[in-house]
């Protein structure tokens, strides 16, 4: 093996400016990825466990439709398939405005919701049924009673597999360029094109995915500590990358 | 719209794109299988490196699952894109790229799979089988896992249906799966919405029976 190391090709030229743009998109589409993922998966993941059974079919239908297809094939559906039955108009003026970071941001967000969606169950499921029976004794409808007392509880109990899920979230974001968003693999990429330094780059790819994994766990961690409900859940600690 | 698009190259997409049988090498199966399986061997000795007793054992294999776990498989396949023909001294097909990547990346899961697994077997059990005089080996072949691989299943099949999904990505180095023949039959029929939507049903139609599969096996392990 014949490969001559050259580092600097990090930090001459555009390497830096390129990854650190790379960086900022897979941070924006990862971020309104997962507000969309986390919506949908709220909602979808309560609706799973209503005494009503049509609610319950559709949010079932919808997790499980979305989450065992292969993002990537969301990503082509989303991208391809999907604008050219749209009218001309709302085409045009989507390709005017970056289509392929909208359809990543849709694909991921919608494709994690059903995943988010499965964890929100678990953690409503895993509440006593006499807790939602002691809440509506109270008074209460459903809807509050899921508003302040199930919801509440279970979204703290989901923390550690919420955060698994984000990181999985971030690291799928990756899949975004292969419809051409300039997210940081693509960046990696980029470099190894135009410097012809293969290791190096995606050393520089693999680092950066790394530490902003380890950060968002390590906070993650913390904010779990921060607000639990003393005596009520115990203090486990939150899933590292 | 108009399905015909999907009639009229069936054959090439479930052959040549998700059986793998055809003029390319190429395959989801073909790659999804040997992949379980050999990550699946890698994953065990990985695993149970992680539960031993000695720092020079324990400490690579933790450092080698949060690593694979802490990266995107997009990253992972580049990796092995150039480092196999650099290490190797010239390129190699596709198919062996992507086996190894996959190999490589899924057994860091699966030691996890495996580790739970086995930490699953009641601690009763080590002691009166090592107090029946067992050796370590055989404790572990006859007493622990046997249990722990009845464990692991319904996880198994859950990370298969997982591994099956990924392997579309073997197709951003040229590797002809499913994914890349509905793409190859599109550069030339121009019907994404039509092939795109067909192929999501064929990895649905199998990621949603194994998955029904698994929670099967889970319910009859809960029964048990």
């Amino acid at each position: 093996m014949n490969y001559r190391f050259d580092w600097s090709v990090l930090w001459s030229g555009q390497s830096g400016g390129w990854l650190l743009q790379g960086l900022l998109t897979t941070l924006e589409i990862a971020a309104l990825g997962w507000l969309i993922a986390v919506a949908l998966g709220v909602l979808s993941g309560a609706l799973r466990t209503v005494p009503l059974a049509l609610l319950r079919w559709l949010a079932t239908g919808y997790v499980e439709f979305f989450r065992n297809v292969p993002l990537l094939v969301w990503m082509f559906f989303w991208y391809f398939g999907v604008p050219p039955l749209l009218p001309q108009a709302v085409r045009d003026w989507l390709f005017d405005h970056g289509a392929e970071f909208w359809a990543a941001v849709f694909a991921l967000g919608v494709y994690h919701g059903a995943r988010f969606s499965e964890v929100i169950r678990a953690g409503i499921q895993s509440i006593p049924k006499t807790q939602l029976e002691a809440a509506l004794s109270t008074g209460l409808t459903i809807a509050q009673a899921y508003r302040l007392i199930i919801l509440p509880i279970a979204l703290r109990l989901i923390i550690p597999p919420a955060t698994n899920e984000t990181l999985n979230l971030i690291k799928n974001s990756s899949v975004a360029l292969t419809i051409g968003v300039a997210e940081l693999t693509f960046q990696t990429r980029q470099i190894e094109t135009y410097t012809a330094k293969a290791f190096e780059a995606l050393a520089a790819g693999t680092v950066i995915y790394l530490m902003l994994c380890l950060t968002i766990a390590t906070l993650m961690a913390r904010i779990e500590r921060r607000v639990a409900i003393p005596g009520m859940i115990a203090q486990g600690q939150s899933g590292v990358a | 719209m108009d399905f015909q698009v999907v009639v009229n190259n069936f054959v090439f997409l479930i052959a040549q794109g998700f059986l793998g049988i055809g003029g390319f090498t190429g395959g989801t199966l073909r790659l999804a299988i040997p992949a379980i399986v050999f990550g699946f061997i890698l994953g065990t000795l990985v695993g149970l490196a992680r539960l031993s007793p000695s720092r020079w054992l324990n400490w690579p294999a933790k450092i080698y699952v949060e690593f694979f776990r802490g990266v995107p498989l997009v990253m992972v396949i580049f990796w092995f894109w150039f480092m196999i023909p650099a290490l190797a001294g010239k390129s190699l097909p596709e198919y062996i790229v992507a086996l190894t990547a996959f190999v490589i990346f899924e057994a860091a899961y699966l030691a996890e799979i495996v580790r739970a697994g086995i930490q699953s077997v009641p601690r009763g059990q080590v002691e009166a089988a090592t107090a029946t005089g067992l050796s370590k080996s055989l404790l572990m072949r006859h007493v622990i896992l046997p249990q722990a691989l009845r464990n692991m299943i319904p996880a198994l099949v859950t990370q298969f249906i997982v591994l099956l999904k990924d392997t579309s990505l073997a197709s951003i180095i040229g590797y002809v799966d499913l994914t890349k023949a509905a793409q190859i039959v599109n550069n030339r029929e121009i019907r994404p919405f039509e092939l795109y939507l067909f192929i999501a049903l064929i990895y649905w139609l199998c990621s949603y029976a194994m998955s029904r599969y698994a929670r099967r096996l889970e319910n009859r392990l809960i029964a048990r």
